[in-house]
């Protein structure tokens, strides 16, 4: 569904991506992972065309997405911060989104779901973080689009709404949609994922199942997984800066 | 376009600020008609204030109401829409607002006074269209400026030097070169030197339509020496559009080549 290729982005001085090639064609979960300042949100919003790549092109079912817009129906996205038009109610923003995308949507049952009824007339802005994020993710999941993409999907969430947004995004992928969501929750790559880019100072470190990369670093979880991927990369730098040092990797 | 001018408008029209602002152009309008009983005076009053305050809060409400909807712009960016009609929308919904503010807290009490038996109609037509006229050029470029500058208070800050360049500045500095080049035959000079401040502009179209010598200024009885009354007019009118046209183009130029 989604292909990248040789994505290179700076920011003036600031080299976030520095070659990504990245290739989404199977359906399934894929967890994008990497410390803050790794280029995760700046690869996500290359492929919604709202950061432009420097360098390297995007294909989204099989058509370069430079210039273009309509290749959006195929995109749900979740963004990172949810906020809003501070004097919208929440019936009227959801109104406003079926309003500028075409085609059916379905958003009774996830008010439902998120128990976001009893909001329906209020102000966004008088709404908590933690609403604002539900109807973010209503927002979100009301259309049947083949590729979501989640930056973040768990913040501010009570415990109810998590095990709700679980489900959901399950139920998305027994659809056979192209997931792809970044977090800093390893107990949520643990259960949802089914596999696993790690991104780091632009630069794609890992790719696999969740298995492979626990093997790999011979780690019973993920976050002990990621932590030692770390420290080796870390070594590796060391090593590369004194060269006359010998450097034994973990 | 029309979907994001539509909420832009409604979200703004539904701003305390709005309303404020309303409130006082209707105050203010109505103090000025009671206290005077000369439509043409009370016109004449207004548009003293108009020309420094439409661009001033225009600017204002261009540069607040481009950060604060930074983040639904975003939202609205990964909509399958196409990026030119959300910015342009957005700036449409915003200068139609704040117009609509303008037109409804002036026109309102001159319309209830009976302007339109009188014959003053239309300088109150002029002086409306000035109201709009310069709200959907300082918004403009307030939207233009905000677009470029990520940073909040520099944007802030050079809305409001652009600004206080039109309204103060530029009148000093005209001024002064006249008076030290005053040898000189500089009436080109000076038609030519309006053209680059609408706020300029805008006075002298009013005073043409007025047809007040006295308050006119050198700028203005220029135009009137070498382009007549209606032509003056006319070239004025053509010129403010420009300023509107252009700011705009910059709103699309940058908005097609901007991260979020």
């Amino acid at each position: 569904m989604i292909s990248i290729h040789h994505l290179h982005k700076s920011f003036g001085k600031n080299h976030v991506l520095k070659g990504v090639d990245l290739d989404f064609d199977k359906p399934g979960i894929t967890a994008v992972l990497g410390p803050n300042g790794s280029g995760k949100t700046t690869l996500i919003k290359s492929i919604l065309g709202m950061v432009l790549p420097s360098e390297g092109t995007i294909e989204v079912a099989g058509k370069n997405i430079k210039g273009q817009w309509k290749y959006r129906r195929q995109i749900a996205y979740l963004p990172q911060i949810a906020r809003f038009p501070d004097n919208l109610k929440v019936k009227e923003l959801l109104g406003m989104i079926k309003d500028l995308r075409v085609g059916p949507s379905d958003e009774e049952l996830l008010i439902d779901q998120f128990e976001l009824r009893p909001f329906l007339d209020s102000r966004l802005a008088n709404l908590s973080g933690g609403t604002r994020q539900k109807v973010n993710l209503v927002l979100t999941f009301m259309y049947d689009c083949p590729i979501i993409i989640l930056d973040e999907p768990t913040a501010g969430l009570d415990p109810i709404s998590m095990v709700r947004l679980k489900e959901l995004i399950e139920h998305q992928r027994a659809l056979g949609k192209t997931i792809l969501i970044t977090t800093h929750v390893m107990s949520l790559v643990e259960e949802l994922a089914d596999e696993v880019v790690y991104l780091l100072e632009g630069h794609i470190h890992f790719r696999g199942s969740l298995k492979t990369l626990k093997e790999t670093y011979g780690e019973a979880s993920v976050e002990r997984a990621i932590a030692s991927l770390l420290e080796r990369q870390k070594g590796k730098l060391e090593f590369s800066s004194n060269g006359h040092q010998t450097f034994v990797l973990a | 376009m029309l979907e994001i001018l539509k909420y832009s408008f409604f979200d703004l029209i539904r701003s305390r600020w709005t309303y404020i602002y309303c409130g006082f152009y209707l105050l203010f309008t109505l103090s000025l008609l009671w206290l005077s009983n000369d439509l043409s005076k009370v016109v004449i009053s207004l548009m003293n204030v108009v020309l420094l305050l439409c661009p001033l809060i225009a600017t204002m409400f261009g540069v607040m109401y481009y950060y604060n909807s930074r983040e639904f712009t975003e939202l609205l960016l990964a909509q399958p829409m196409k990026r030119t009609s959300i910015f342009l929308g957005q700036y449409l919904g915003l200068a139609g607002s704040l117009s609509a503010s303008w037109l409804i807290g002036t026109g309102v009490p001159f319309v209830l006074y009976g302007v339109f038996g009188s014959a003053q109609a239309g300088n109150f037509l002029t002086l409306m269209l000035i109201g709009v006229a310069l709200s959907f050029i300082f918004s403009a470029l307030a939207f233009l400026i905000a677009l470029k500058n990520e940073n909040r208070i520099k944007g802030f800050g050079l809305a409001i030097l652009v600004w206080l360049f039109f309204a103060v500045v530029y009148d000093g500095f005209l001024l002064l070169s006249l008076s030290y080049f005053n040898e000189y035959p500089l009436e080109k000079f000076a038609l030519a030197a309006s053209m680059f401040n609408p706020i300029d502009l805008s006075r002298i179209l009013i005073l043409l339509k007025l047809d007040i010598s006295a308050l006119m200024g050198f700028t203005g009885a220029v135009f009137r020496k070498f382009l007549g009354t209606g032509l003056g007019m006319a070239v004025s009118l053509g010129v403010l559009a420009v300023w509107v046209l252009l700011p705009t183009w910059g709103i699309r130029r940058v908005s097609l080549r901007k991260d979020f």
